[in-house]
């Protein structure tokens, strides 16, 4: 509960329609993208300008009081979930492009700023911002660079942090960090890297400098079908190996497929285990030799059909059915709980064989979507949160998916961040010193844990909590830790 | 090996007895001098896993670049940073923990860029791991990156994971006369362009661009953009990416000038502060040979929106590396005091006060 006195001190810095208390106002605000996890923040707080954010949090640390910071709320982590007495603020409303400067091929915005926004404005100057999350309609670009958010393109045009050049942001005592610069590098710690995919544990980011770059002059996509995962599993690092990088490099299997395809009837072929799509990108004469190659080396691992979009429309009815993946998986189940694992590539067909005994002792179906190119496995989990323990049951199946990535060598999240949502798998990723340098790291920006506190990085007790039920092979994880 | 290392390490917390990371040595000019014990990393070497397939390789920090190079070149793969080597026995975790990059840097990304994780041993001797072998990762906070380009002030680097790129099938260096202000807007508008380009240069009067890619790419690019093709081209970018050319080796020393790199927005205009420049990366670093006093140079590089650094010569007071404000330096302090609490590891060679 937030006290009278700080909550009148609270309204005396913003204009009466930038601070929501009553509980029809603050409801909208209880969940991010993962609506499983819900809480009803104690008051919500939507600054129009920098120096309102840096009162807020001045005020906020002057009084001990936890700040959780918000973009769109299109997060999958529920890194952006209310806390209890916490002040929930949200950056919407800082949403101007500021600055577009072509010849240096850079955009100054704003963190409410939408994804997509970015590319629309720079598409004038035919250039574009390259990552492109799935919900990059909606999704903001100070959440992208809180969350480091990927997208399709991440092999050849990397995620959020290799595309951003520098930040203004907030500690919690309100001073201004100006960190990166116009030009390529800065002296110093890397901590334009540090702040990207930081949660907003670090500082609130009021200002983000991305780079832009000339769209390319043609892009085309192939599609495979194959009748073994594994074949198109082989397939994706033979393309690799010939030396193409494709701009994207999709992978469905065979549920993902079939859901794809009642929804937005984009012609997938329905009789096979696999789907993939390759598209290339670049400079025209470059994308005809790619395509040429590509069409080769799927031949070569036994794709049993290649087709090759010859215009545009088939182009984007090739992808439609991809994009529309997880709304179309929807259809099959009241509930979907996606996952985000990555994993080196040439353990798909053992993740995927793995997946489909849990989802058998589970009783849970499980549709399969792939970037395959860089290793970012997007499980999708149906149940129905109507029938009671199901939710519970799929997030147990989704934990022991994410404990089957670290297991191979992979990571527990690619692109969707820890949140809430995945804190107890940090526990399996990273031993007690690692995490404690991570407490370390944050301690060195905000020393009182005041920003989005209990997110993104355990507390040492709960891994111990958590270990204590979660013995594998008998070897207790954590063993140092003392238990209560 | 490791152990060794640890226990060093570990001792040296102990005792408060600074030490110096040091790998091949090609890059002792680079940064402060510091103070210490050498502990040398040359015997942890080898490459541990390299999976062309998966776009990765993992080696110990003290194998030479050059061998690294080598077995990725009988995959025809590269590292796409093109790290200098400066005419020496480079290492890896000395190439990782300065974070220099060459030529291809601003077309296809910096040392960080590539680091997709490390193993490493803090000041107090602890081994630690952060990242991993996978492209994509976001768990937990980018302490791999962090560790680019921190000059072993926050850890000794032990093994590193980096994505690798297939090498171009093809190359052509172009050769344009063109004056400064020309050349720095040319190399600003081509990079606006959907063009292969992986390299450029300005000189004396001469602009100098390097396409990588399909042949029939290159090719297209090359009749599209003119300029005489420089033959001997892989040689040109060598010398520049190891600074061996004559700019870059004969200073006179004598005459109390030193190597600055200024790193400025690349559309920067000229700088005019003298004739011995070389401009790379876009127009978005300028190399001067000068005798100017930091605070000058450095004064022009912030309005440029840069920054600039002592690379070769005597550093000013304030250091090598360009000042830091307030509310950054508290930052690099707090995150040194964790990592090295007793500040043991290179003491002084990023920042005089720690």
């Amino acid at each position: 509960m937030l006290s009278p006195a700080f909550l009148s001190q609270l309204r005396n810095l913003l204009p009466s329609h930038s601070l929501l208390h009553e509980r029809e106002d603050l409801v909208p605000f209880e969940s991010d993208g993962l609506s499983a996890y819900r809480n009803i923040p104690d008051v919500v707080v939507l600054p129009e300008n920098e120096a309102q954010v840096a009162a807020i949090l001045q005020l906020c640390h002057a009084h001990r009081i936890a700040v959780v910071a918000r973009g769109a709320g299109t997060g999958l982590a529920a890194g952006a979930l209310p806390i209890d007495g916490a002040v929930l603020l949200v950056l919407a409303k800082l949403n101007q492009i500021r600055q577009i400067d072509p010849l240096a091929r850079t955009a100054v915005v704003q963190p409410g700023v939408r994804n997509l926004a970015i590319s629309e404005a720079a598409a004038e100057y035919n250039l574009y911002y390259a990552p492109d999350p799935s919900s990059q309609i909606a999704c903001s670009i100070g959440g992208n660079v809180a969350e480091n958010s990927g997208g399709v393109h991440c092999l050849k045009y990397g995620l959020t942090v290799h595309n951003i050049l520098k930040l203004r942001a907030w500690t919690i005592d309100g001073q201004l960090l100006e960190i990166g610069s116009d030009a390529l590098d800065s002296p110093g710690y890397d901590l334009l890297a540090l702040m990207t995919g930081s949660e907003g544990m670090l500082a609130v980011i009021t200002e983000v400098t991305v780079k832009l770059l000339p769209r390319p002059d043609r892009a085309q996509v192939v599609l495979a079908a194959f009748d073994d995962i594994a074949k198109a599993g082989a397939a994706v690092g033979n393309i690799i190996a010939a030396g193409v990088i494709p701009a994207g490099l999709e992978m469905m299997d065979r549920l993902a497929i079939q859901a794809a395809e009642a929804f937005v009837h984009a012609g997938y072929p329905l009789d096979c285990e696999a789907l993939l799509l390759c598209e290339v990108d670049g400079v025209n004469e470059e994308v005809s030799d790619d395509i040429f190659t590509v069409r080769e080396v799927l031949a070569a691992a036994g794709a049993t059909e290649i087709r090759t979009a010859d215009s545009e429309e088939q182009r984007l009815r090739f992808w439609a059915g991809r994009k529309a993946a997880f709304p179309a998986v929807g259809r099959l189940a009241p509930d979907y709980y996606c996952m985000d694992g990555t994993i080196p590539r040439a353990q798909l067909p053992h993740v995927l064989k793995r997946i489909s005994e849990m989802s058998a002792e589970y009783g849970l179906a499980v549709a399969n979507v792939f970037h395959a190119g860089d290793g970012n496995l997007h499980p999708l989990i149906l149940f129905d949160a109507n029938t009671p323990g199901e939710l519970h049951k799929a997030e147990d199946f989704g934990g022991k998916i994410l404990e089957l990535c670290v297991e191979v060598g992979g990571t527990i999240t690619g692109e969707h961040g820890v949140g809430l949502e995945k804190i107890n798998q940090m526990c399996t990723q990273f031993s007690t010193p690692e995490l404690m340098r991570f407490h370390d790291v944050k301690a060195a920006f905000d020393p009182d844990t005041l920003l989005n506190p209990g997110k993104a990085i355990p507390e040492l007790h709960r891994c111990a909590e958590w270990g204590a039920m979660h013995i594998k092979g008998g070897q207790l994880p954590h063993p140092e830790l003392p238990r209560f | 090996m490791l152990d060794t290392l640890i226990e060093r390490i570990r001792a040296a917390h102990a005792d408060n007895l600074p030490l110096i990371l040091q790998g091949g040595g090609s890059k002792t000019f680079y940064g402060n001098a510091d103070e210490g014990e050498v502990l040398a990393t040359r015997a942890l070497n080898g490459v541990v896993d390299y999976q062309p397939k998966e776009l990765v390789l993992t080696a110990r920090a003290g194998t030479p670049l050059a061998e690294i190079e080598a077995l990725l070149g009988e995959q025809n793969q590269m590292l796409a940073f093109e790290p200098p080597h400066f005419g020496g026995p480079a290492t890896l975790g000395g190439s990782i923990a300065a974070g220099l990059s060459g030529p291809r840097r601003p077309y296809a990304g910096a040392a960080r860029d590539f680091v997709l994780g490390v193993r490493m041993i803090d000041g107090t001797g602890q081994p630690l791991r952060f990242g991993g072998q996978v492209i994509k990762n976001v768990a937990g906070y980018d302490v791999s990156r962090l560790m680019v380009g921190a000059m072993g002030t926050l850890g000794l680097i032990t093994e590193v994971s980096l994505k690798v790129l297939p090498q171009p099938a093809a190359q052509a260096t172009l050769q344009f006369e063109l004056g400064e202000a020309a050349a720095i807007e040319k190399m600003n508008q081509w990079a606006g362009q959907p063009l292969p380009l992986s390299a450029s240069s300005w000189h004396a009067g001469l602009l100098t661009v390097r396409l990588s890619g399909a042949p029939s790419a290159v090719h297209a690019a090359q009749s599209r953009l003119g300029g005489e093709t420089l033959k001997e081209a892989s040689a040109f970018w060598q010398r520049l990416r190891d600074q061996s050319t004559p700019f870059f080796d004969k200073r006179p020393s004598t005459l109390n000038q030193s190597l600055w790199r200024l790193s400025v927005k690349p559309t920067a205009p000229p700088l005019n502060l003298g004739d011995a420049q070389w401009i790379e990366w876009g127009g978005a670093v300028r190399w001067l040979v000068s005798d100017l006093p930091a605070a000058t140079l450095r004064e022009h590089a912030q309005r440029c929106g840069g920054h600039a650094t002592l690379f070769r010569g005597k550093a000013p007071l304030d250091g090598a590396f360009a000042p830091l404000t307030p509310a950054l330096l508290t930052l690099h302090r707090n995150l040194k005091q964790r990592f090295d609490p007793r500040g043991i590891l290179n003491r002084g060679r990023l920042y005089p006060d720690f």
